[in-house]
C-alpha cells in the first residue's frame, strides 16, 4: 500500500483543523457587536488566514515534488474525475479564501499586520462598495468549500466503509506506509 | 463665560483700533482639516473631524500675544466606519450625549522662529482637562496663513474608552491629532 508522506499527512490535518476552525470563527464573529472580542478575534482570524495562505504554498509544492498515491482501480471514470475536480477545487480555494479576505480587508480600510509585526501592503485603497463585493466573495467562497469539503468527508467514508479501500488509511497519520516513508 | 468676555473685549479692541485689526482671525472653516491617528491592534487607522471651529487672532508682528481656540462637535467624528462612528458616541468612549465638545484654549504662545511657535493651552474633553503643548508652524502668502500642527494626547488621560476599552493592546493609548487650519487677515 503506497501512502502519503508524514508531511502530506501532517500538512493535510493542520490545514483541516485550521480551514473548519476558521469557518465557524469567521461567522461567529461577524455577528458580534463592537467590542475588544471582536477586534481581537479579527486580527487572530487575519493572522490564521495568512498562516493558512503559507501552508497552502508549501503544501502545492510539496505535492509538486512528492506525486501522491493513486486512486484506486475500481473507481469509475467519473468517481475519478470527481475526486481530481473536487481536490483541484479545493487547492484553489486554500489560495483563493484568504486572497479575498485580504483583498476585503484592504478595500475595508484595513491594513493586514500579520500578528501585529508584519505589515502587509495594501493592493487595494479604501473603496466601501468594494470592500462590501469582497466580502461577498469571501463569504461565497466559503459556502463553496464547506460544500466540496462535506462531499471529500463522505468520499473518505464511502472509500472506507463502503468500498472497504485504503484511501481514508492511508491518509491518516499512523498509516504503515507513512512508518516505513517518514520523509 | 471668561472666554467670552474676553472675546468682546477682543472684538471691541479690534474695532476701536483698526489700524492693528491687520490680523488673521477669519478661518476658512471649509479649507481647514482636524484629523487623527492611531493604532489598532498594530494596523495604522486613521480619521477625521467633519465640523469644528476655530477662533483664532493672529498678528505676525505680535505672535506671541496670538490666541487660538478650537470647539469641536465630537458627534462629527469620521472613524470611516459607520459602526466606528456610532461605537465612540458611546458612554465608554466620548459619551457625546453628555459631553458633546471638546475645547481646546490658548494660554501661551512661546515664538521659536519666524515660522514656528509652541502654543501651550488647556485642551478639555469629556469633562477631562490637561495642558498641553502643541507645535505649530505658519505660512504666509499675502492675506492668507496657513497653520500645521501635530501633537500626540494619550486618550486615557481623558477616559476615552472606558471599561473593556482600557486595554491598549486593542487601541493604543497615543492619539496624533493633526491640524491644518487656513485663516485670513482682516483689515
Amino acid at each position: 500500500m503506497k501512502s502519503y508522506t508524514l508531511t502530506a499527512i501532517t500538512l493535510h490535518w493542520l490545514m483541516a483543523f485550521a480551514i473548519i476552525g476558521m469557518f465557524f470563527v469567521g461567522f461567529y464573529m461577524v455577528g458580534l457587536p463592537v467590542s475588544p472580542e471582536k477586534f481581537r478575534l479579527f486580527s487572530w482570524h487575519k493572522w490564521t488566514g495568512i498562516t493558512i495562505f503559507l501552508l497552502a504554498i508549501l503544501r502545492l509544492s510539496w505535492r509538486i515534488a512528492h506525486r501522491p498515491p493513486k486512486l484506486p482501480e475500481h473507481m469509475s471514470r467519473v468517481e475519478q474525475f470527481a475526486a481530481v475536480t473536487g481536490h483541484r477545487l479545493i487547492y484553489v480555494l486554500m489560495f483563493a479564501i484568504p486572497l479575498s479576505g485580504w483583498l476585503m480587508s484592504s478595500a475595508k480600510g484595513v491594513q493586514t499586520v500579520y500578528f501585529g509585526v508584519l505589515a502587509i501592503p495594501d493592493l487595494l485603497a479604501k473603496n466601501s462598495q468594494l470592500g462590501d463585493l469582497l466580502l461577498t466573495l469571501h463569504l461565497s467562497l466559503n459556502l463553496l468549500q464547506i460544500v466540496v469539503v462535506a462531499g471529500h468527508v463522505a468520499a473518505a467514508f464511502k472509500h472506507h466503509f463502503i468500498d472497504r479501500d485504503d484511501v481514508l488509511i492511508r491518509m491518516l497519520p499512523g498509516s504503515p506506509a507513512a512508518r516505513r516513508h517518514p520523509s | 463665560m471668561r472666554r467670552l468676555v474676553g472675546f468682546i473685549l477682543l472684538s471691541l479692541t479690534a474695532l476701536a483700533l483698526p489700524a492693528a485689526a491687520a490680523e488673521f482671525n477669519a478661518v476658512q472653516a471649509e479649507k481647514s482639516t482636524l484629523v487623527f491617528s492611531y493604532k489598532q491592534m498594530n494596523v495604522g487607522m486613521n480619521g477625521r473631524f467633519r465640523k469644528f471651529a476655530v477662533q483664532m487672532s493672529f498678528d505676525p508682528d505680535k505672535a506671541e500675544s496670538a490666541k487660538v481656540g478650537f470647539d469641536v462637535d465630537l458627534a462629527s467624528i469620521d472613524t470611516g466606519f459607520p459602526e466606528g462612528d456610532q461605537e465612540i458616541a458611546d458612554k465608554q468612549w466620548f459619551n457625546t450625549a453628555a459631553f458633546p465638545t471638546a475645547h481646546f484654549a490658548s494660554t501661551r504662545i512661546t515664538v521659536l522662529d519666524r515660522n514656528r511657535a509652541e502654543v501651550a493651552g488647556q485642551l478639555t474633553i469629556k469633562g477631562h482637562t490637561q495642558a498641553v503643548t502643541v507645535p505649530a508652524s505658519v505660512t504666509m502668502q499675502g492675506d492668507q496663513a496657513t497653520f500645521d500642527g501635530s501633537f500626540v494626547l494619550k486618550r486615557a488621560d481623558f477616559a476615552i474608552g472606558e471599561g473593556p476599552w482600557a486595554d491598549f493592546g486593542i487601541v493604543a493609548n497615543e492619539i496624533q491629532v493633526t491640524f491644518h487650519i487656513l485663516a485670513n487677515r482682516t483689515k
